[in-house]
């Protein structure tokens, strides 16, 4: 039979729609507007899932995002997501749900073994055990992984995509229900900017589900009301299936949106959930609150749901989810739903756990066939895989045990009511602090932080027509706060709630059969199976304060971050101690509010839009000849160019040779370049790096290292004086943005006094190195200036028109060739690299990529930054002790290169290395000791830090950082490989080719 | 109570009932041979290894909240020792082999799984960080081995080699691995406690006690405290500790953030790091993907950070494994680091007498915990460092000798 459990009429759902669903492989039908939870309901489907620790069968406890039984695997294939919670499921055709953490099925569950053993697996057993033997930890360990966890992961891809959005407003009002709705319409009718958030598919909160009357309306319609005047405001923004997330500092907060999940379809247009920042000038928080669950023996069977979950079930989607029917609470406000159950022809039992039952509520009762057993517990429960029976007895309150005779009462549905907790998440989130309230027995908010109110419940007020009032009110005064006023006053005379919410007491555990510390499994935290015997044994154990308690029982860890637990769990731990709560603390509160998607915090900042890839202007020309790359930084650099069925090695050797020989030609464009002007750049530059600039004749280049504050080589290249005030720098590839960052640094933090303006210019250029002894002889031809070498000496600069584009030529070189590096506007440079190519034909000019500028700069000993240095190496040890001023009086790392480490002499330093057997080539990376031992640990005195084979010497060469290596000439060392194998090298002189550098001066 | 299987089932028959406290609540006493400041890992670790192998009988540990509650609390419970230079990683795998027995050790299971660590390497540049690193391990004695592209993937199914960034290849340390950060605090209060050492929780130090030079004792919110000697290990506040004792470190602290998604079924059996990509992720044995997230770049001693960190490493994590971008996000907090200018720990004697500082572990202490703490107690013992320390010194800071990690290891530790 299908929706055996629905009611003819009533509640918010269309039963003109029918929807199929399934959920563990069988068929159902619900109708549109039912949650999974409501529309399994219908179907009296009770047992969804099993708990987490035990296995134990476990249902619907609530309805709505604090649910911590319910969780289902939804969706298939790549769309699956697990831990979903089935209360918050907007059930749409074609649905499927799976339970989860159970095998083979939540019917019959080989992990519920758990449950048997439970008695030697208390909170926190795992500490006590699996330590012998030790090497079998991993073992152990692999079972209770398998165990752990909830649902799983999908295996393929996220096929769908998440949008992220940024908000501003004069005020949020988080909370749709009936202070949130108020607050927004003050606000809105304020003329503010008003955003409302509400976690439902509709706004209404409680509203919807309650028979209270507003006015002459009933709660529902009068909803409707409200909500039809907020939309008629442009100034209104209302979201719902929104819940916020994160409260962060000066009211910057966090909001997830689903936008497509309750959809059947899926739509190309449409992201499936949109994140949104939002800036708020004023924040009003109207949560509400939760519904405290009891701590009673086998509270947690299913078929025991929290009594206004089951009333929502009821009033909101038409839905008996039973019909002999147990009510367990402490106070007034739960009997409406009692009430409610009986006139929809249940069969109820009220249990009330306090001596004096107000007349006017037994009258009620009495009225509806409802029998109240008051003073009495439920005292144990019976139903492995749905409540079918309670046992309850009478409580001597004076002296806390069971009295008079055992009564069973069949049932099949237990409500539990302790009474409401203010949903302070949030709030305690912005950092806002708690104080107990007594009468409510929860915390409540105390310090609000700036620009922001709490209302409604959420602020500990239950009253109705106080909360409409009092968050109107707030509304108002935050938009007079903003300078606006509202042309109309809140109208409403009346509002009555039946039965409302006043008070409650906490109980830290209800007395049950068994003894609460013997196995009576009095369920606090329900999702991750702790009980009150936990609580009181991490006491025992000195586990005291809340954090310990906390951590050491896991309650208040599940996906539910305790919302329905942690109230409880400190009222026990106040009863242990006899302590008031205030005095146990609670601990801290930490975002997201609900669990929140990865891939919607990501955004697009995923695939092709993860990082950007910066392409410089060659890009193109480079693919289409076939190019290997490599990344260098967010560059992509061509690493070779093979030709035919060349490797890397050949591809290499042949490029080096062309460079040697005749003509290369490197794409240079990704090399940093900044700006530098400003009256105060010399003494600027003169601070920056360690060699002199004052000097620097405009049209002249110079080769700078920079150090950090320890004296350690940092970044390095070539900075041109191109006018009077006006600078080029170059820097490494990777290091352009560090170095852009570091000037400013100093210029922002340390040197205000300087006029110096910095402007990275790196994409704007684009250059071309050529190199080659034929590169004069080629360029000479295509440019417009006399670069003859008298005219043109090595280290200058030179503007002029270069294949008809203005381009600034410097003479500079990292080959140890002579070199031009020609840089044109960027959007120009393709057009000239192809000339260049073309016009090259006849010297058979040769690109070339970054391995082969790699071997030629080692050939020539030149170091690279990041791979000849590590940030443990100053310009003395990589022998360049010239380029550092003496007679400065100040630049960075000076102070450093004075400290005793720093100045020692026998430092690691950057020398040669060539192997003995002239055929090896060293790893990079690989390290050199002076003995080698059979085997490891050695005494290790330097490593390669780059190790070529070089086609112009034709053997290997290898630079090294090694201790004393300057002093070190000629001494034989050993790399000892992993292999085992040891390779002997000697160490030489670190420039491998054309000492005197006579070839770049050609 | 020894804590076996055994005495687990034993104590089922009386309801767990009989089980001892894991530690007490003592009066805070007028005299103390040598108090240690801060009940993290590495204080609770030092008290412990101060009363177990140095002999010192009248020790007190002050902890200003709750023990384990600062960073041993805090972090992504990684563990490792594949460190570049000689000194870290004497240091840190000094720890990995104490961590192996520590279980046993402290009688108390710390959870230590040795799941094997991979670092990533993106990009040729990474590939010869990674190959240096496995080299200097090599010779360290400490295990490494370079996997190349096909070997990360057929170990990691469901990370995604062909991003943005690919994979190019793995530095992998097979000893290395995770803990229950939690019980490594409790096992070292137990053990302490059994050994002697009074544990004071709720006591925030107000003062350091100076007279000519030399540390007298402290003043404190339970009052005054005479002690011999004391060692401070307050990881977040060490310059505040510092400065009550009218000294200064070279020490920034701000807030790092860290987060676990909700717990699933096993799909992750490793841990990864990535710098390129900027991730670090592991599964706990709850099923909770633990992720690592960026320090903030301005100091605070607020335990939150700011959350563009978080989203930060969002686009990373499912640039790596895509098939995390269905799960969600739990939790997100943050500690606050103490780092120093090389990135490395500032280990023993301070300006002061008798006076011993343990800090400045910036994002990667917890690893170090047992190591740390076994070398500061010999420093304190003896008041001289001890071997491995030695490097560690505050002095390194003015002599420039550093143990620059900062460049070998960028991002994450």
């Amino acid at each position: 039979m299908s929706n055996q459990n629905r009611i003819y009429k009533g509640g918010r759902i269309d039963r003109d729609l029918a929807i199929n669903f399934k959920f563990n492989g069988k068929e159902y039908i619900g109708y549109q507007g039912d949650t999974l939870a409501s529309a399994l309901l219908a179907n009296d489907v009770h047992l969804i899932g099993r708990s987490f620790k035990y296995h134990r069968p476990r249902g619907i406890l609530t309805s709505g995002s604090e649910e911590p039984n319910a969780l289902v695997q939804l969706g298939l294939g790549a769309r699956t997501e697990p831990n979903m919670r089935a209360t918050e499921i907007e059930i749409y055709e074609g649905l499927e749900a799976s339970s989860q953490n159970c095998w083979p099925s939540v019917n019959f569950d080989i992990g519920s073994i758990n449950n048997f053993l439970s008695r030697v697996f208390p909170a926190g057993f795992y500490y006590k055990t699996f330590m012998w033997p030790p090497s079998l930890w991993l073992f152990y360990e692999h079972f209770i992984r398998k165990a752990a966890g909830l649902g799983v992961a999908p295996t393929v891809k996220n096929p769908d995509r998440y949008e992220q959005k940024f908000h501003y407003c004069d005020i949020l009002v988080v909370g749709g229900g009936a202070s949130g709705l108020m607050s927004a319409l003050a606000a809105g009718r304020s003329g503010c900017d008003v955003l409302l958030i509400d976690e439902k598919p509709e706004p209404g909160g409680y509203l919807r589900n309650t028979s209270a009357k507003i006015d002459n309306l009933n709660s529902n319609d009068w909803t409707n009301e409200i909500l039809k005047e907020l939309e008629s405001y442009d100034n209104v923004t209302i979201l719902n299936r929104t819940a916020v997330m994160g409260y962060y500092d000066y009211n910057y907060l966090t909001a997830l949106q689903k936008v497509t999940n309750h959809l059947p379809y899926l739509s190309d247009k449409m992201p499936r959930e949109r994140y949104w920042r939002i800036r708020a000038k004023k924040v009003i928080l109207a949560q509400g609150a939760f519904e405290r669950p009891l701590v009673f023996s086998g509270n947690d069977r299913p078929g025991i749901m929290l009594a206004s979950a089951a009333r929502t079930y009821l009033n909101q989607f038409g839905v008996l989810p039973g019909k002999s029917v147990i009510l367990f609470t402490n106070n007034d406000h739960a009997y409406g739903t009692a009430i409610d159950f009986a006139n929809k022809g249940a069969k109820v039992t009220i249990v009330d756990n306090r001596e004096d039952i107000p007349s006017e509520l037994s009258d009620r009762c009495n009225k509806v066939k409802i029998k109240i057993y008051p003073s009495h517990s439920i005292i144990n429960t019976h139903g492995y895989q749905k409540i079918k029976k309670v046992e309850i007895q009478k409580v001597d309150q004076d002296n806390n045990e069971l009295t008079g005779s055992l009564r069973e009462i069949e049932c099949d549905l237990v409500l539990m009511s302790g009474g409401w907790n203010p949903s302070v998440q949030l709030f305690s989130q912005s950092r806002g602090k708690l104080e107990y309230h007594s009468k409510l027995n929860s915390f409540i908010p105390k310090d609000l932080i700036k620009n922001q109110k709490v209302v409604g419940c959420n602020n500990g007020n239950f009253n109705l027509l106080e909360v409409l009032k009092n968050s109107y009110q707030a509304g108002l005064d935050f938009a007079t706060e903003l300078g606006k006023s509202a042309n109309k006053s809140l109208e409403i005379e009346t509002a009555f709630e039946d039965l409302e919410f006043t008070e409650a007491k906490v109980e830290p555990y209800m007395i049950g059969k068994k003894k609460v510390t013997h196995g009576s499994k009095h369920f606090v935290d329900f999702q991750h199976d702790v009980t009150a015997a936990d609580i009181f044994l991490a006491q025992r154990e000195g586990y005291i304060s809340v954090e310990h308690t906390k951590r050491y029982t896991t309650t208040g860890m599940g996906t539910d971050q305790g919302k329905t637990s942690n109230v409880n769990a400190l009222a026990l731990m106040s009863h242990i101690h006899n302590k008031p709560v205030d005095n146990i603390g609670h601990t801290t509160f930490r975002p997201p509010y609900s669990p929140q998607t990865i891939g919607a915090i990501a955004g697009r900042n995923v695939d092709h839009l993860f990082d950007p890839e910066r392409k410089t202007a060659i890009h193109q020309w480079h693919v289409d000849n076939g190019a290997e790359f490599e990344d260098v930084g967010q560059w992509k650099r061509p690493h070779y160019f093979p030709q035919k069925n060349e490797n890397i090695h050949d591809a290499v050797n042949r490029e080096c040779r062309a460079v040697r020989n005749s003509l290369g030609i490197l794409d240079a464009s990704t090399l940093g370049k900044i700006d530098l002007q400003g009256p105060d750049v010399a003494k600027f530059l003169n601070l920056i790096y360690t060699n002199a600039w004052s000097k620097l004749e405009v049209g002249s280049c110079r080769y700078g290292l920079m150090c950090n504050e320890h004296g350690m080589v940092f970044d390095d290249g070539v900075t041109t004086r191109i006018s009077e005030n006006r600078y080029h720098m170059t820097t490494t590839t990777g290091g352009a943005a560090r170095v852009m960052s570091w000037l400013e640094e100093f210029l922002q933090t340390e040197w205000l006094d300087m006029e110096v303006f910095c402007t990275s210019v790196t994409e704007q250029w684009t250059v071309l190195s050529i190199s080659g002894p034929n590169s004069r002889e080629f360029l000479s031809s295509l440019a417009d200036v006399d670069i003859s070498k008298e005219a043109f000496p090595f280290m200058k600069m030179k503007e002029g028109k270069v294949c008809g584009i203005d381009a600034r030529i410097f003479r500079i070189s990292f080959t140890g060739e002579l070199s031009f590096e020609i840089n044109v506007p960027s959007r120009y440079g393709l057009f000239v690299w192809n000339e260049f190519m073309k016009h090259g034909k006849k010297y058979d000019i040769t690109p070339y990529g970054t391995e082969s500028m790699h071997v030629l700069r080692a050939e020539k000993g030149f170091i690279i930054v990041g791979q000849d240095t590590d940030g443990s190496v100053t310009p003395k040890d990589i022998n360049m002790d010239w380029i550092v001023s003496k007679k400065k009086e100040d630049f960075l790392g000076k102070r450093s290169f004075s400290r005793s480490d720093t100045r020692r002499i026998d430092r690691k330093q950057l020398v040669g290395l060539l192997v003995n057997d002239k055929k090896t080539v060293l790893p990079e990376g690989s390290y050199v000791v002076d003995e080698a031992k059979p085997r490891p640990p050695m005494d290790m005195i330097g490593h390669v830090s780059s190790s070529y084979y070089s086609p112009t010497c034709d053997h290997p060469i290898a630079l090294s950082l090694i201790k004393n290596g300057l002093n070190r000439m000629g001494d034989v060392v050993k790399i000892p490989l992993m292999s085992g194998k040891v390779i002997d090298a000697t160490i030489t002189d670190s420039i491998f080719y054309d000492k005197e550098g006579a070839r770049n001066n050609e | 109570m020894k804590y076996s299987a055994i005495n687990l089932v034993r104590n089922a028959f009386s309801y767990h009932e009989n089980w001892q406290k894991a530690w007490s609540s003592p009066e805070l006493k007028k005299d103390y041979d040598v108090i240690i400041v801060g009940g993290g890992g590495h204080g609770l670790g030092t008290a412990y290894y101060l009363a177990k192998e140095f002999g010192v009988k009248n020790i007190a540990l002050l902890e200003k909240g709750w023990i384990g509650g600062g960073n041993t609390g805090r972090n992504t419970t990684i563990i490792r020792s594949n460190y570049l230079w000689d000194e870290s990683a004497a240091l840190y795998n000094h720890a990995v082999n104490l961590w192996e027995g520590l279980s046993s050790e402290l009688n108390f299971n710390v959870m230590f799984s040795q799941r094997g660590l991979y670092h990533l390497a993106h990009s040729v540049h990474d590939m010869q960080e990674i190959t240096r690193r496995a080299y200097s391990n090599y010779l360290n004695g400490i295990d490494a081995e370079i996997l190349n592209q096909d070997q990360v993937k057929k170990n990691i199914p469901h990370m995604n080699v062909n991003g943005r960034y690919p994979v190019l290849g793995a530095i992998l340390q097979r000893r290395a691995g995770t803990a229950r950060h939690d019980a490594v605090a409790w096992g070292y209060a137990r053990a302490a406690e059994n050994l002697g050492v009074d544990i004071i929780q709720n006591c925030e130090v107000t003062g350091i006690d100076v007279s000519n030079g030399i540390v007298t004792g402290l003043q404190t919110t339970k009052g005054s405290v005479n002690a011999k000697k004391v060692g401070l290990v307050p990881a977040g506040h060490s310059s505040v500790l510092a400065n009550m004792a009218g000294f200064r470190l070279p020490i920034s602290s701000v807030p790092l953030q860290a987060l676990v998604s909700e717990p699933i079924k096993p799909i992750l059996d490793c841990v990864i790091m990535s710098n390129t990509v900027h991730v670090y992720v592991s599964q706990s044995d709850k099923g909770e993907l633990v992720v690592g997230a960026g320090s903030d770049s301005y100091n605070s001693y607020s335990q939150r950070g700011s959350f563009d960190m978080i989203e930060h490493i969002m686009g990373p994590l499912t640039e790596l494994f895509p098939i995390f971008s269905r799960l969600k996000m739990l939790r997100q907090w943050g500690g606050i680091v103490d780092v120093t200018p090389d990135r490395s720990p500032i280990i023993g004697k301070t300006p002061i007498e008798n006076l011993f500082i343990n800090c400045g572990w910036g994002t990667g202490g917890f690893k170090a915990t047992p190591g740390s703490a076994h070398v500061f107690a010999e420093t304190v013992a003896k008041g001289e460092p001890n071997k491995i320390a030695a490097p560690f010194s505050i002095e390194r800071h003015f002599s420039g000798a550093l143990v620059d990690e900062a460049a070998a290891a960028a991002v994450a530790h």
